[in-house]
């Protein structure tokens, strides 16, 4: 027993001397977290990067089967549903712990914008964060293809048509997007590239920022919690916050095994390019708002193009999102900023209208 | 920078493709095998084509990518003309615009039958 105890103390010494991890250890106690009534809202950011690491995990796992090509793509995904060993649990979880990390993604953005964590300095911290949902809507989109089948070959057509409609340069960036003209096999590849190396490199890169930023800045107080007279303590973030983090993710498991047990993925028709867009053809949940909004707006607004101005719209969106710390004011200088709270609920709100219209309009009248 | 920019860049935009170009095509099925009330799709070189064979047994040729977003569209036997499922687009059968968004009508094309084939040209 003593022996044991020697040599775990000389193994202990030993990396130590190498890594000097006792600097960590002392970063970890002083690092603590701000108990208030908006405090489960800090949860939300550690349950998307968990989520993450399951689709790196589950990701790299269908890479062994996956065949991207437009002659084999559909059938090798067939064969890893209906023959390999699990694969259509690995294939389910991949696709359910996508769709979960936007949705937490979503929630963490909301609740940063409504307890107005955005504020300076953490306003890097934000751009880095809406980097991170760019990044997280490419991996959605490009994913969405890549088992080439009907549904998604028509929401491809459609999401990189969308890039053809900016005059002059339209053109361009289609076939840039597409790899040609058409979406053929040419995009399948593209589209893998960017799946599985481009966006996951990117991501470490800016989600390695985000989370420095967010250790270094520590977690912010809302106003309406600092005019209430400031939160009511802390809690030291090792262990009491991390053990918290860790029954989250255990949970979001265990949601997300009956998930994939009890509603697997579907696969559907092989995508054929001379077929016509079948009846229910819609996107990922996530671009459906935007979606259903498309259906809405008339053929010419003011002489100009209805898609052009819709899509025109939701840049200007995103870009108001990206430049919130810059825009809001008063909230950089801890005034409270109401007319901010009130633009974001009413995005929340046509969000939610649109999503709810775009699953229950009847799509053929 | 640039000598490392411009071929990465460079790489990314794919090669043109050959424009397919098709004026004419000869559709591999025969008059017989379209009834009325029905539409097909058929290839025109890379693009696709609808044929619709009217109520009154005369045949009409469109291209099938729909004006707004470029789906595939098809024909609605219970409405009687072209829809494109995407976001709901209606055309009539001159390929004008009647409902949704599409910006403008569908290209139409000249159909000839001849014997037992059907030949779809470009409009002259
Ligand atoms: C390093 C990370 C990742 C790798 C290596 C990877 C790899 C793959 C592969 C090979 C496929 C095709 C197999 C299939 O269709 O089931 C796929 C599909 C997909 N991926 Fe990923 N992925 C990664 C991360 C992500 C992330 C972060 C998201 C979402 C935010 C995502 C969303 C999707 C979606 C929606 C599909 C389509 C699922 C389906 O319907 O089959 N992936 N991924
Ligand atoms: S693509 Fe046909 S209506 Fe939008």
């Amino acid at each position: 027993m003593a022996r044991i105890q020697t040599w775990l103390a000389d193994a202990a010494a030993w990396l130590e001397d190498r890594i000097g991890y006792s600097g960590l250890q002392k970063l970890a106690q002083k690092k603590d977290v701000p108990v208030h009534r908006h405090t489960i809202w800090y949860y939300l950011g550690g349950m998307t990067l968990f989520l993450f690491i399951v689709q790196i995990a589950t990701g790299i796992l269908l890479l062994f089967y996956y065949r991207p090509s437009a002659e084999e793509a559909f059938e090798s995904v067939q064969f890893l549903m209906a023959e390999v060993k699990f694969g259509w649990l690995v294939r389910s979880i991949h696709s359910w712990a996508a769709n979960l990390m936007i949705f937490t993604l979503f929630l963490h953005l909301f609740s940063v914008l409504l307890v107005k964590a955005y504020r300076p300095p953490r306003d890097l911290t934000w751009f880095s964060g809406v980097g991170l949902l760019g990044l997280a809507m490419a991996f959605g989109f490009t994913g969405y293809l890549l088992p080439w089948n009907e549904l998604a070959y028509f929401a491809t057509r459609v999401g990189t048509e969308i890039t053809g409609v900016f005059p002059v340069v339209g053109d361009f960036f289609l076939s840039v997007a597409r790899g040609g003209e058409d979406v053929t096999g040419a995009t399948l590849t593209r589209f893998y590239a960017i799946h599985v190396a481009v966006l996951p490199g990117a991501t470490l890169v800016i989600l390695g920022l985000h989370l420095f930023l967010v250790q270094k800045h520590g977690m912010s107080v809302p106003p309406s919690v600092e005019q209430e007279g400031g939160a009511r303590g802390v809690m030291p973030f090792f262990p009491n916050f991390l053990l918290r983090d860790l029954v989250g993710w255990l949970t979001a498991l265990a949601i997300l095994a009956a998930l994939a047990a009890f509603i697997p993925a579907e696969l559907g028709q092989k995508a054929d390019p001379f077929a016509p867009a079948p009846a229910g053809i819609k996107p990922e949940w996530y671009f459906m708002f935007m979606f259903q909004t498309l259906k809405y707006l008339p053929s010419h607004i003011l002489g100009i193009e209805g898609e052009l101005v819709g899509v025109l719209g939701f840049a200007v969106a995103g870009l108001f999102l990206l430049l919130v710390p810059v825009l809001d004011r008063r909230g950089a200088r801890g005034e409270s900023s109401k007319v901010f709270t009130w633009i974001i609920i009413g995005a929340i709100v046509y969000i939610l209208v649109l999503t709810y219209l775009g699953y229950t309009a009847n799509p053929t009248v | 920078m640039a000598a490392v920019l411009y071929p990465a860049g460079r790489y990314i935009v794919p090669p043109k493709a050959g424009e397919s170009a098709a004026g004419t095509v000869t559709l591999p099925f025969a008059p017989d095998e379209i009834r009325e009330n029905e539409g097909k799709i058929f290839k025109f070189g890379s693009r696709p084509g609808i044929l619709v064979r009217l109520a009154t047994g005369e045949l009409r040729a469109f291209s099938a990518a729909c004006t707004h977003l470029g789906c595939i569209v098809q024909y609605r036997p219970d409405v009687g003309h072209i829809w494109c499922a995407c976001h709901n687009g209606h055309f009539d059968l001159n390929g004008h615009v009647v409902q949704g968004p599409p910006p403008e009508g569908l290209e139409t094309y000249v159909v000839n039958v001849r014997g037992d084939q059907i030949v779809v040209s470009k409009g002259a």
